[in-house]
């Protein structure tokens, strides 16, 4: 069975938000006006800020101060504080660790919004608009496993989305690979943002595989994982600037 | 035919009957108004989403989940206080128990519904119970909250039935026949037999033990709710008995001020007495000693650990943007305490002697300290002075001047708060009440307002989520309204129960001390 992960080395990363915007094309995360995205309620499953978010005593003051990129994803912990605390089961971890959100199931009580420490849960406070040309360009692929709505498929109002690790993509690649004939391989399976990334810093695969990209990165002593001391166990894992 | 007293018929069972006052018309076509707006701005954002409160993130819960956390604390006057009260044979307890449990009731019903309110897709209410998941801390909420809800329901029903049969064998002439029908179908055909009353003593005191237990998973579920995340500030072990204790503090205060309204409208101040305001205020006055000492061990923790998370969230309480309502708290819950406690001390005849202890004393207080508090919160233009350390002392010495005038009002006070205890209970009872919805709101709002990982947020509420609150506070008065209007106020069974209780204990020769004649 395999176990996505994801490596993102910052010494590569050039904050240059191509992440961000991939994911929205590919994902058709809603696009809301600025007065929408002062209350917070941009919808970024893939954000960038500075690190740390909010200054602590260390950061120090202009010009002397520490400042550091980081970009974020779903973590896709393996021990995930947002499942926990759903009370219907619309947000789960699959056999694969991917933490998945069922648009079809969820009540939209925000309990697991509060849950997650990383802020990587969005909530669909209006029903999702696109204004034209971006009407025209919405990713058609769906998702429906067992049934139920899990992909970019566009969101209803009022329930709760998150980075998928474009599941989708997933699932397309094993349909190629079954039309085929052949074995499905983990390198056809490639998130958007690890695609798309500019300076090469984002890396993505199996981490039960010995040999994979990521578990070899992951052994390296720059390796590291948001909010660490939390106990909830990333998959999304980083490297140490420098 | 169950025949009472003609003093009970009276005060009790007559206002039942009486054409509808101008007054009760007046209000109630008021309260009707704030819920019919209340109900529209709530159908509004039913149909537009939850867009139109002010909520966004990191501020994924706000005002809704701060009143469903006070009303159900509210909720906890009731049924508990009666239930302990039964429980442990408290005789005073006999007239207020019926006001406390229709304050549960009525609390649970509004509270359940802030629930409702802050869900995203209410159509999908059913897949809590078709996808329930147990592990879920709303799931352990939604399961208790509901015992609770019908273990009050009953609890408040139970007593009441002998009294529906009272009524229903005096009904005065000429009393409509539906209400005849109503009072004689509610009390399921009770005759006062003795196996009736045995079963009836049975399944009440059966009631008030189960309900114990419920009340306070109640509460400890809804902190938990809070402390099973990892959130700042939320992540903490005493929330359980911390909220419990808050709840029951609330509601007393909440008691207070409805069995105050009821005694004065029906006018019963024979049984609503000095009695039920001296035991009910020194339960008050623990309470407010525990959550004191609750607050300060919460905070505690975080001041001394002053971890990177934890402490920005106590930052902002002590001196940030949090800190009016975090003091305005503390204030009102240091003066509660006051009001119930100093009066006492202070002898009957010392306001000869002691200037201070004169209410024109606290009027010049309350002027000074108006003055002050202009200069301090006025929009000072600023000066252009080289340093800044002046003008904090300034301040600093304007504050200490602050605080004394207020403790000179409350000095001043104190005589006449002895000679009006009622109204002194019911004017602390009105500090709590309030300052116990600003606890929640310090709670819930500075935590996900400063998450970890997400910038610093502020919150706003919006026109609707001010709207359904004050139509929440709307609903709950209106229930009573109409609770009162169909309901003795008072448990008139109990109450006859306790004079005869009363009555043989007078009988029993206390065994006096010989006077010995040399």
């Amino acid at each position: 069975m395999s176990k996505w992960s994801m490596v993102i080395d910052l010494d590569k990363c050039v904050a240059c938000q191509g992440c961000s915007i991939a994911c929205r094309m590919e994902n058709n995360t809603p696009v809301v006006a600025p007065d929408q995205a002062e209350l917070g309620r941009a919808v970024r499953w893939n954000d960038v800020f500075p690190m740390p978010v909010n200054p602590t005593e260390e950061t120090g003051e202009y010009p002397n101060i520490k400042a550091q990129y980081i970009t974020r994803p779903c973590m896709h912990c393996e021990n995930p504080p947002c499942i926990k605390v759903c009370p219907v089961g619309a947000t789960f971890i699959n056999d694969e660790g991917i933490v998945e959100q069922n648009y079809a199931r969820c009540i939209g009580c925000r309990f697991c919004t509060v849950g997650c420490p990383y802020g990587v849960r969005y909530f669909n406070w209006y029903e999702p608009t696109w204004d034209s040309p971006l009407q025209e360009h919405l990713n058609p692929d769906r998702v429906e496993g067992s049934g139920v709505l899990e992909g970019p498929a566009v969101r209803p109002l009022g329930v709760v989305e998150k980075c998928t690790y474009c599941i989708h993509r997933l699932h397309k690649a094993r349909e190629q690979a079954a039309a085929e004939g052949r074995d499905f391989r983990a390198d056809e399976y490639v998130p958007a943002c690890v695609q798309t990334c500019t300076g090469k810093a984002r890396f993505f695969g199996d981490l039960d595989d010995p040999d994979s990209a990521v578990t070899q990165l992951a052994k390296s002593p720059r390796s590291f994982r948001l909010l660490e001391d939390e106990g909830t166990h990333p998959k999304t894992i980083y490297l140490r600037e420098g | 035919m169950l025949k009472i007293d003609r003093e009970y018929n009276e005060k009790l069972i007559a206002p039942l009957f009486t054409p509808l006052s101008r007054g009760f018309k007046l209000s109630a076509g008021f309260l009707l108004v704030l819920i019919g707006w209340g109900a529209f701005m709530y159908f509004r954002q039913v149909f537009l989403g939850l867009g139109v409160t002010g909520m966004g993130r990191p501020v994924y819960w706000s005002m809704y989940i701060v009143d469903f956390v006070f009303f159900i604390g509210i909720s906890h006057a009731g049924t508990l206080i009666s239930a302990i009260l039964r429980v442990t044979g408290a005789e005073w307890r006999r007239p207020i128990t019926r006001v406390a449990e229709a304050i549960t009731t009525f609390a649970l019903i509004v509270g359940s519904l802030q629930i409702l309110i802050d869900m995203g897709r209410i159509d999908r209410l059913p897949f809590t119970f078709i996808f329930g998941r147990l592990q879920s801390p709303i799931m352990w909420d939604i399961i208790s909250v509901t015992l609770y809800l019908l273990g009050s329901v009953t609890y408040l029903y139970l007593p009441l039935m002998p009294d529906l049969a009272i009524i229903r064998d005096n009904l005065p002439a000429g009393v409509p026949e539906w209400r005849r029908k109503f009072y004689t179908i509610l009390s399921l055909g009770w005759r006062g037999t003795k196996e009736q009353w045995i079963r009836l003593e049975k399944a009440i005191a059966t009631m008030a033990v189960i309900i114990i237990p419920i009340a306070i998973s109640v509460h400890s579920i809804i902190s938990w709710i809070l402390a099973t995340t990892l959130q700042p500030g939320w992540h903490s072990t005493i929330f359980g008995p911390y909220f419990v204790i808050g709840a029951i503090f609330s509601g007393i205060g909440a008691l207070f001020i409805a069995m105050t309204v009821i005694r004065k409208i029906f006018g019963l101040e024979k049984y609503i007495a000095k009695l039920q305001y001296r035991n009910l205020g020194l339960i008050f006055i623990t309470m407010n000693a525990v959550w004191f000492y609750f607050t300060f061990a919460e905070n505690l923790g975080i001041a001394t650990g002053q971890q990177t998370y934890e402490m920005p969230i106590l930052a902002v309480k002590l001196w940030g943007a949090f800190a009016p309502s975090f003091w305005l708290m503390v204030v009102c819950m240091a003066v509660a305490f006051w009001i119930l406690v100093v009066p006492q001390l202070i002898p009957q005849k010392a306001g000869e002697r002691a200037y201070v202890l004169r209410p024109r004393f606290a009027q010049i207080s309350t002027g000074i300290a108006v003055v002050l508090a202009a200069l301090l919160f006025a929009p000072i233009p600023a000066a252009a002075t080289a340093s800044i350390a002046p003008e904090a002392a300034f301040h600093g010495i304007l504050w200490l001047l602050l605080i004394l005038n207020v403790i000179g009002i409350l000095l001043g006070f104190s005589l006449w708060l002895k000679e009006h205890p009622v109204t002194a209970t019911v004017i602390a009872a009105a500090f709590v009440v309030v300052g116990m919805w600003l606890e929640r709101w310090n709670i819930i709002i500075p935590t996900v307002t400063h998450p970890m990982l997400v910038p610093y947020a502020t919150y706003t509420p919006s026109l609707t989520e001010i709207s359904i609150a004050i139509a929440s506070m709307a609903g709950f008065i209106f229930m009573f309204l109409v609770f009162f209007k169909l309901f003795p106020a008072i448990s008139i069974w109990e109450l006859v129960e306790g004079k005869v209780i009363e009555d043989a204990e007078a009988k029993v020769a206390m065994p006096q001390p010989e006077i010995s004649g040399d």
